[in-house]
C-alpha cells in the first residue's frame, strides 16, 4: 500500500528562515527544554549523595536565573547544529537554504550576546570567525511541505568526549555496554554530567555518529519506540548510574538523565557504534514554518 | 583573612599561602571573596611561553587563583555574560609551571591528571570544581572585571574578577585527596556493572580535548 503524500508546493522565502534560526538561538541557550529539567529535578530528589544533591540544587537554580535574568545557561554556546526536516514539497525562494541558516545563526549569536565559539582553518589559522557561523547543518527530506528546524547549541566539554568504534558483526549488546560504560567513566567530569546518553548503533561509520547526535536530540523521558531497544536502553541507563560518577562527577546516584539508542540496518560484516554524550544543559529548541 | 571559617562555611580570599590552602581537603565546599584572574588555553601558552625565554608573567601569580574561564559577552549595563568553568584538563600541560610561578589556588571543572595532581601536592596548591554548565548562577558572585593583559585574546583574555561569595567544592588538594576518585568509590554500584570493571584515576580523563 502506498499513500499519499501530496501537498501543494509552498513557497518560503529564505528571511523567514533566518528570523526563526536567530530566535532559536536565543530562546535554546536561555530557556531549557522542561523534559530536561523534569528530568533533573527528578535527579535532585532521588540524589542520596550530599554532593550531588547540591550540585543538582545549584544546577536547577541556574536554569530559573538563567530565564529570569537572561543571561545564557552556559557560557559554552557551542556549535550551532541544526536539524532541517525539508518537506519535499517546500520551494525555499529568495536565496540559499545554507547562507540562510549561517545568517541566522550570525544574527542570533550577536543579538543575544552569546559566546562566538567557531575558529575557522582547524589545524592552522584558528582564528575566530566572530559570528559562530558556519553552523552545522544536517537535512532530511519529509512528506509534504513544512519546513521544521531544530537547534542545538552543542557545547565542546560533552561533544569532545565523543567515540566511535567499530566491533565483530555478531558480538551483540555486550562490547556496547562496555564502549558506553567506559567512554562515561573515562570522561569523568569533563562533559558534565548527569548526561543524556545518546548511541548510534549500525549503518555506516558517519552516520552511526549521526544516529547518535539524533539519539541525544531525543531528550529525556522519550524511550525508543522499539521494545527491544527500549528496553536496552533502560539496561544501559541503570548501568550507567551505577558507575558511581554523580553529578559533576563529585559522587552520586545520578551519572544520566537517559541513554536514547537510535538504529539502523548494518552490513553483514560490521557493527559500527557510536556514542555522543550531551551536558545537564541539553538545550534544544524547534519550529516549524 | 586568606582563609575565614565561620558559620560552616570557609571563605577564601587571594592572596593564599601554602599554610592557608592545608587547611583545605577534598569534598569541602568553598566561597571565595575578592579577585582571582580567568586564564584559559591560549593565555596558559603564552605565559608559559614567556616565561621559558626568562619573561615575568603579565599579572602577578604569587598566592593567586586563577579561573579557567571564557565568558559570553555582556549585555549592556551588566558586568559579564555567563561565566561558567571549562574543562581543566585542557590545561594540564601548563599547569606544573604556573603552580611553580606562585598560583595557589585553581578553579575548573572535570578530573586532572596525576602529573596536575602530584604537582599539587609538591608546590602546596589546590584545585577546586565549580559547578560545569552553572554559568548564569556563577556570574551573579561577579562584582567587577577588567581586562588586566593578553586583550586581543578576546573571551579567552586575562580578567581580574572580583567576586563576592564565589561557590567552589575542593578537588585535589594539598594531601593528594582527589574527590573524583573518592566519589566514585564511594557510589558505585559494582554489583549492577557484571563484569565491566572500573578504571583508575591515573588512566582517566586523559583521552580526548575537553572543552567549554
Amino acid at each position: 500500500m502506498t499513500t499519499d503524500t501530496t501537498t501543494s508546493v509552498r513557497e518560503i522565502h529564505v528571511d523567514e528562515i533566518t528570523a526563526k534560526i536567530s530566535e532559536l538561538c536565543e530562546s535554546a541557550t536561555h530557556f531549557l527544554p522542561d523534559d530536561v529539567v523534569g528530568g533533573l529535578e527528578r535527579a535532585r530528589d532521588s540524589e542520596k549523595s550530599d554532593l550531588g544533591k547540591q550540585v543538582l540544587i545549584e544546577i536547577l537554580e541556574n536554569i530559573d536565573i538563567a530565564k529570569n535574568e537572561m543571561v545564557p545557561l552556559c557560557q559554552d554556546t557551542g556549535t550551532a547544529v541544526v536539524f532541517v526536516e525539508l518537506g519535499q514539497d517546500v520551494h525555499i525562494v529568495g536565496g540559499s537554504l545554507a547562507d540562510a541558516i549561517n545568517r541566522g545563526v550570525a544574527k542570533g549569536y550577536t543579538d543575544s550576546y552569546l559566546r562566538a565559539s567557531i575558529v575557522d582553518h582547524p589545524f592552522s589559522s584558528r582564528v575566530n570567525t566572530k559570528d559562530n557561523t558556519p553552523a552545522v547543518t544536517h537535512i532530511d527530506v519529509t512528506p509534504g511541505n513544512a519546513l521544521k528546524l531544530k537547534l542545538l547549541p552543542k557545547g565542546g566539554g560533552c561533544e569532545n568526549m565523543s567515540r566511535f568504534a567499530v566491533f565483530l558483526p555478531s558480538a551483540g549488546k555486550e562490547p556496547i555496554v562496555e564502549m558506553v560504560l567506559k567512554t562515561i567513566e573515562e570522561s569523568g567530569g569533563n562533559p558534565c554530567p548527569p548526561l543524556v546518553v545518546g548511541v548510534g548503533v549500525g549503518g555506516s561509520s558517519e552516520y552511526a555518529m549521526y544516529l547518535a547526535k539524533k539519539g541525544v536530540v531525543r531528550s529525556v523521558g522519550n524511550p525508543s519506540d522499539d521494545p527491544e531497544t527500549a528496553e536496552f536502553e533502560r539496561e544501559l541507563l541503570e548501568k550507567v548510574n551505577a558507575l558511581g560518577v554523580g553529578p559533576q562527577a563529585v559522587g552520586g546516584l545520578n551519572t544520566a538523565l537517559a541513554v536514547n539508542i537510535e538504529t539502523y540496518p548494518a552490513h553483514i560484516t560490521a557493527l559500527p557504534v557510536a556514542v555522543n554524550l550531551q551536558c545537564h544543559s541539553a538545550r534544544l529548541k524547534e519550529a516549524t514554518l | 583573612m586568606p582563609i575565614e571559617k565561620r558559620d560552616g562555611q570557609i571563605r577564601l580570599t587571594a592572596p593564599l599561602s601554602e599554610e592557608d590552602v592545608a587547611q583545605l581537603h577534598a569534598g569541602d565546599h568553598v566561597l571565595f571573596d575578592g579577585s582571582m584572574y580567568t586564564a584559559r588555553d591560549a593565555a596558559h601558552k603564552r605565559i608559559i611561553a614567556g616565561a621559558e625565554k626568562g619573561e615575568a608573567p603579565p599579572i602577578e601569580l604569587q598566592g593567586q587563583i586563577i579561573y579557567y574561564v571564557g565568558p559570553t559577552p555582556a549585555r549592556p549595563g551588566r558586568i559579564i555574560g555567563s561565566a561558567g568553568p571549562t574543562t581543566s584538563m585542557r590545561m594540564d600541560p601548563f599547569t606544573p609551571k604556573m603552580l611553580e610561578l606562585g598560583v595557589k589556588m585553581i578553579i575548573g571543572k572535570g578530573g586532572r591528571g596525576p602529573a596536575v595532581r602530584q604537582a599539587l601536592q609538591d608546590n602546596k596548591a589546590v584545585y577546586c570544581l565549580a559547578i560545569g554548565g552553572a554559568g548564569a548562577l556563577l556570574s551573579k558572585t561577579i562584582r567587577n572585571l577588567e581586562v588586566v593583559a593578553y586583550d586581543d585574546l578576546g573571551t579567552e583574555s586575562i580578567k581580574k574578577l572580583e567576586v563576592d561569595g564565589f561557590p567552589a567544592i575542593v578537588c585535589c588538594d594539598s594531601h593528594g585527596g582527589d574527590l573524583l576518585q573518592q566519589g566514585k568509590d564511594q557510589w558505585r554500584q559494582q554489583d549492577k556493572l557484571g563484569s565491566y570493571q572500573p578504571i583508575q584515576a591515573a588512566a582517566a580523563e586523559k583521552s580526548n580535548g575537553g572543552g567549554n
